[in-house]
């Protein structure tokens, strides 16, 4: 798979504020790439200069093999770009806001009769092109989003936080059309988040700390590096969890021993197979590692 | 191009319906038309009858009525093409605030194609509203005195669109440097209030001190105002002169309704005027391009 986005030694400050410092990563195609930290940690600051928001102090981007600076139309064309915040103007018409933003594509005409009428049939919107927009309910303002976003049939797809504030359906059909589509147009997606589940099924993952990377890579080498495993054992009595030596925390009808890998879990079970007769061996979540990573905890929208 | 339209589009459709925007452009005129309705008129009515009935002449009330309503309609016009641009105007200043001005330009749209989008946007969008306001103005005037010639009509028009093109211009400069909702509707309120004040819509200029009226000459928009008193009334004034009324006493209440000007000591002629306001809307709309690239620069 080839790198759509290459970054390497990226570098901004605001003023005194050092608000990326010598940021490098890759982004394959068609791959789902999460980018996590917490507020201020320098996320909006690579995305505005990735979309030419803000010009970069030093080092080099490259999207879709071509460098930013140079190409900057040709690099807009092929993003599209969901906001935390819903940005279109919420007193025109559903239809309205995406015949306006898709003219400055050069989508007009029969063009954009197709594509609003794909998009519509995707997202399911029909109903609502003719409606006002700042009288939509939350979930169906973010469909009208994502299709802006999809307007152009963007090569890359950038989440800044998408789903924060949603209902579970509507986070549901947002992640459906997005994986769709991530299958049938090899649209690569960058995702900002703050709900780990949503990152723990990306393919690869940057944590961003203080405009540094802290920690990369996929969801599974994480949480092998930084987390330990987890073994639930039902239907044992606690003396003899205690027997095991091992550090464990009650929880509703069970025991969980933390583990430091899936190895010795093998051995504490094959050692002791008359209290490991329920059990199950999961792995430490995304939460464990942007924790043990950053020191910070960050869930559903808010650091703690 | 496309994009150029289509945002210009956009930004005049937002205009008309956004009734908060809307509405807050309309206060100063209304303002302008309670105050007449109230007791202006009253005494303009009286103040040029008794000039005129001192100096023998026998007034027909169609005359003096077509001479308040000119009044009237070009002090509504000078505001409305200023205030109502300012408002509109305030577009740009929200789409800052709200981020809709980021979801334009991550686009492949020039920022100086987003940039003009709102000044002609700005100007269309206070053009139709004048140009109604005008029409409004004339077929008032057809029914309670009509003296204007077509060429007094097209040079009305002329007014209303350059005035228009100093307001959108002088708005546009200003809201470059406002970056919330909050010191946009200031600055509204502001030019709402004073603006009516200072190019004498309210009240003429010739009521203030000596003093006053040369650092208003300073201002464009008080041409704007004169040229638009001079084409509104006119047919009026000739009409009094066809009537043999005193020239002095003519010339007298065209210096009270400021159809002439001076700029300190000179007379300012109808020509000059044109000039003056002419070249203020190059100025203006120059340190327009100038601050939209000091922005982008300082942006990035």
């Amino acid at each position: 798979m080839n790198n759509i986005i290459e970054i390497s030694h990226l570098m901004k400050s605001f003023g005194d504020v050092k608000a990326v410092q010598d940021l490098s990563f890759r982004v394959r195609e068609g791959e789902l790439f999460a980018f996590l930290g917490i507020n201020g940690a320098g996320k909006s600051t690579t995305i505005n200069i990735m979309c030419g928001q803000l010009k970069k102090d030093g080092g080099a981007v490259r999207v879709n093999g071509m460098e930013l600076e140079r190409n900057s139309d040709k690099i807009k064309g092929s993003l599209g770009v969901v906001f935390q915040n819903s940005v279109l103007d919420k007193t025109l018409s559903v239809k309205d806001n995406l015949k306006s933003r898709a003219a400055l594509y050069g989508i007009t005409g029969q063009a954009l009769k197709k594509r609003l009428s794909e998009l519509a049939k995707l997202l399911e919107f029909d109903d609502l092109l003719n409606r006002t927009l700042g009288k939509l309910s939350g979930g169906q303002r973010r469909r009208i989003d994502i299709a802006r976003a999809l307007l152009n049939h963007p090569k890359i797809l950038i989440l800044d936080e998408p789903t924060t504030g949603l209902d579970p359906q509507t986070r549901s059909i947002l992640w459906n059309v997005i994986e769709e589509l991530r299958k049938k147009e090899k649209m690569t997606v960058f995702l900002t988040t703050h709900y780990m589940e949503e990152a723990a099924d990306a393919d690869y993952v940057v944590i961003l700390d203080s405009g540094k990377i802290a920690a990369e890579g996929t969801p599974l080498s994480l949480k092998n590096t930084y987390t330990g495993d987890f073994i639930t054992v039902y239907n044992t009595p606690e003396d003899e969890i205690k027997r095991l030596g091992t550090e464990y925390t009650a929880v509703r009808d069970a025991f969980r021993l933390s583990i430091p890998d899936t190895a010795a879990a093998t051995e504490l079970i094959i050692k002791h197979p008359e209290i490991f007769r329920d059990y199950e061996v999961v792995k430490g979540k995304m939460d464990d590692v942007f924790l043990a990573v950053t020191g910070k905890k960050l869930s559903g929208g808010s650091e703690k | 191009m496309t994009g150029l339209l289509s945002l210009t589009r956009r930004n005049i459709k937002i205009y008309f319906k956004d009734k908060g925007m809307f509405f807050t452009s309309l206060i100063t005129p209304i303002i302008l038309l309670v105050l007449y309705a109230t007791f202006l008129k009253k005494v303009y009515d009286d103040s040029f009858t008794n000039a005129l009935t001192e100096a023998g002449a026998v007034v027909p009330d169609a005359l003096i009525n077509g001479c308040v309503g000119g009044q009237l309609i070009s002090s509504l016009l000078a505001v409305s093409c200023v205030t109502v641009a300012f408002c509109s105007n305030l577009l740009m200043v929200q789409d800052r605030y709200t981020g809709v001005r980021k979801d334009i330009t991550i686009t492949p749209v020039k920022s100086r194609t987003v940039a003009l989008s709102y000044f002609i946007g700005s100007l269309i969008s206070t053009f139709l509203v004048c140009l109604v306001a005008c029409g409004a103005g004339f077929i008032y005037l057809s029914t309670i005195g009509w003296y204007l010639t077509f060429a007094d009509v097209m040079y009305v028009l002329l007014d209303v669109f350059l005035l228009t093109l100093f307001g959108t211009a002088l708005s546009s400069v200003v809201n470059c440097f406002l970056s919330t909702p909050g010191q946009g509707s200031a600055v509204g309120t502001i030019v709402s209030a004073g603006y009516g004040f200072i190019c004498g819509a309210y009240m003429p200029i010739s009521n203030f001190s000596e003093g006053l009226r040369n650092v208003l000459a300073f201002l464009p928009g008080t041409y704007g105002t004169s040229l638009l008193r001079n084409h509104m009334m006119r047919g009026t004034f000739e009409e009094m002169e066809a009537q043999n009324f005193p020239s002095e006493v003519v010339e007298m209440i065209k210096t009270s309704v400021d159809c002439n000007l001076k700029f300190f000591d000179e007379n300012v002629t109808v020509g000059n005027m044109y000039v003056v306001l002419i070249m203020s809307v190059v100025v203006l709309t120059l340190l327009y391009v100038i601050t939209n690239a000091l922005i982008k620069k300082n942006a990035k």
